[in-house]
């Protein structure tokens, strides 16, 4: 029974962290799929996304829900400006080129941050700060909110790009960039489109999870990283792969924390990572080229 | 390309930082200048497998940290004395690199970037750690200073300034070396494309491998310099900041030639040294400057020198062509200036 216990709490454990590593993982396998660029600075947006909230919650009082949708707000403009200003004037370059600037706007960000937060570790109190009972497995309710929301915006996701034109126009350009352009798909619409959708989606996972963790300007690294093994695993691009991916991922690490040693849990996904590249280069779920 | 990657560009350097510690009689100038050039160690290396090979490895902070590791342990909790720690540290370094390299030959582009982005993780992860071996966030400290012959210690500014320096200049020279023989041709074509590459005959894997070896060694041993230099160590110096630092060096002096991550890693510092008042805060200057370089100057300060006077070439060579047409709609003329050149 205790055992039992304990496994169960290993999961709902694995899913709070898989539901905001998903979150994270689909905006940069979104922009990847569009721009066949790895976003460095993807990391430095959720970062910001949890200082936005932070602020809007500190400083102005703003309901939780409220500084949420405002932090998805700035962060998607943010998000956008880059694109703009970043990212689209190196479309053409080579490999190397739009990774540097992705590296530079991250550490602008971050300097940022640093600049108007201070390096110190924040805490962000959640309005929900209660524990719930079910059948003698405790979980906070916080945990909780973030498995039902990342999951609802997973499936909010899901039906914008399969239901909605604009959702398919997106898919289109990740498939074929060229064809979609045939068809009269305007590309940098949906670049813009998608760079927002990635921000806000950060925003939100970040918003989501600070209140259980800390806010500082460094934070987006680690997150950023376990993202990139999770589009790894579930294939560059893929909405399904992010998704199962970042699933994977957050039950290796709330496992691996109890079963193997915290102290390591963070090097437990790029073991992952480095074990799968070096049987399957391509990651586990991609079937052809990409 | 011939005064700057030349002799006489070559010796001029090497007076100038011959002649640099009588022109400051500042210590702490020697000190930023001295490590600078520990970095500059480094960036050779980082620009040997980014600038030449084509693949943008993000673990270059975690190898010079793994070199500097093993100086740091070997000295401090073995005993064994720096040069014979500080020849182990490139030599170790490239024996961990080994196996990442085998793994990493099978992955190209955004893949190697990401798969070398967690290998920095895990060693800065480990050196944190795992602290029976490391001291984990305490770091180790009171490593020796390295010594010369006679019992000769090298533990002023000045003296330390030469011995660091010595080590740029021999390096610089064996990687000029190494990019101006047929195996750096060999890396560039690689870099070019693979594809063609492999078609002409050449071993992918095995001048990738290479390439991935010879940078490592030289992160590893600019490790050992460092931690024979600074005398104390910390996990810090694993982490990615310093291998984006190094990138910008790189990209600001020029990626793929010799000389122009050099200047940038010796101007780099010194520029920092200069926005002081930044502090911590200089990556806000410094971050939409890499963007505007990699945006409007992607060769960096050498390589579009090297551009400018290949075109200024061609110009002349076009005018030349030229010459006989006094209208630009005549298109014979330049087949006859082409003949007359």
């Amino acid at each position: 029974m205790d055992f039992l216990q304990q496994f169960l709490q290993q999961v709902l454990n694995g899913l709070t962290l898989g539901g905001i590593y998903s979150l994270v993982a689909l905006g940069l396998t979104l922009v990847y799929g569009i721009l066949h660029v790895p976003n460095f600075a993807h990391g430095a947006f959720y970062m910001a996304g949890a200082f936005v909230s932070f602020h809007l919650m500190t400083r102005y009082g703003v309901n939780y829900w409220l500084a949420m949708a405002g932090s998805a707000a700035v962060v998607a403009v943010l998000s956008t400006l880059a694109e703009r200003l970043v990212f689209h004037p190196l479309r053409h370059h080579s490999g190397l080129h739009p990774m540097i600037a992705a590296i530079g706007m991250m550490l602008f960000l971050e300097a940022t941050a640093q600049l108007i937060w201070g390096a110190d570790f924040q805490r962000m109190q959640s309005p929900y700060s209660g524990i719930v009972e079910l059948g003698g497995l405790t979980a906070p309710v916080q945990r909780l909110l973030i498995i039902a929301a990342a999951f609802l915006m997973m499936v909010v996701l899901h039906l914008f790009l399969k239901k909605t034109v604009t959702g398919s126009t997106i898919i289109a350009m990740a498939q074929n960039r060229d064809g979609a352009s045939l068809v009269g798909i305007d590309a940098n619409r949906v670049a813009m489109l998608t760079f927002a959708i990635a921000g806000a989606l950060a925003a939100i996972a970040a918003s989501l999870y600070a209140p259980i963790n800390l806010v500082y300007p460094a934070m987006g690294n680690l997150v950023i990283t376990k993202a990139f093994v999770i589009i790894i695993l579930g294939g560059m691009g893929s909405v399904p792969g992010a998704i199962v991916g970042g699933l994977i991922i957050g039950f290796a690490e709330s496992f691996g924390a109890f079963y193997i040693s915290s102290d390591y849990k963070d090097i437990i996904a790029f073991v992952l990572l480095v074990v799968i590249l070096s049987v399957r280069p391509q990651g586990l779920f991609t079937k052809g080229v990409r | 390309m011939k005064y700057l990657e030349g002799r006489i560009g070559w010796t001029l350097l090497v007076l100038a930082g011959l002649v640099f510690p009588f022109v400051t009689g500042n210590d702490y100038h020697l000190t930023v200048m001295s490590t600078a050039y520990i970095f500059a160690l480094a960036t050779l290396g980082l620009n040997l497998i980014t600038g030449y090979t084509g693949q943008f490895n993000l673990a270059h902070s975690g190898f010079m940290a793994l070199g500097a590791y093993v100086v740091g342990i070997l000295t401090v909790d073995h005993q064994v004395p720096f040069w014979i720690a500080f020849a182990l540290s490139g030599v170790i370094t490239a024996l961990v690199g080994l196996p990442l390299g085998f793994v990493s030959l099978r992955l190209k582009g955004h893949y190697f970037s990401i798969f070398t982005l967690c290998v920095g993780y895990i060693m800065f992860l480990v050196i944190e750690k795992w602290e029976s071996l490391t001291h984990g966030t305490v770091g180790i400290i009171g490593i020796p200073a390295p010594t010369g012959f006679g019992g000769y210690v090298f533990d002023q500014p000045r003296a330390l300034y030469y011995l660091v320096f010595a080590f740029l200049v021999v390096g610089a020279f064996v990687m000029h070396r190494i990019v101006t023989s047929l195996l750096g041709r060999t890396f560039m074509a690689i870099r070019n494309s693979d594809e063609l590459a492999e078609s002409l005959g050449i071993n992918l894997a095995r001048n990738k491998l290479l390439s991935f070896l010879l940078s490592v060694f030289y992160a590893g041993l600019a490790g050992g310099l460092y931690a024979g230099f600074v005398r104390f160590l910390g996990p810090d110096l694993a982490g990615t900041h310093h291998t984006f630092e190094m990138t910008t060096f790189m990209l600001i002096g020029g990626i793929g030639t010799i000389l122009g991550p050099l200047l940038g890693a010796i101007g780099m510092p010194w520029l920092s040294q200069h926005l002081q008042f930044l502090q911590e805060y200089r990556y806000v200057v410094f971050g939409p400057l890499i963007i505007l370089l990699v945006i409007f100057v992607p060769n960096g300060i050498v390589g579009s020198y090297l551009a400018w006077k290949a075109r200024r070439a061609s110009n002349e060579a076009k005018k030349l062509a030229a010459a006989p047409a006094a209208k630009p709609v005549n298109t014979t003329a330049p087949q006859g200036g082409a003949t007359h050149a």
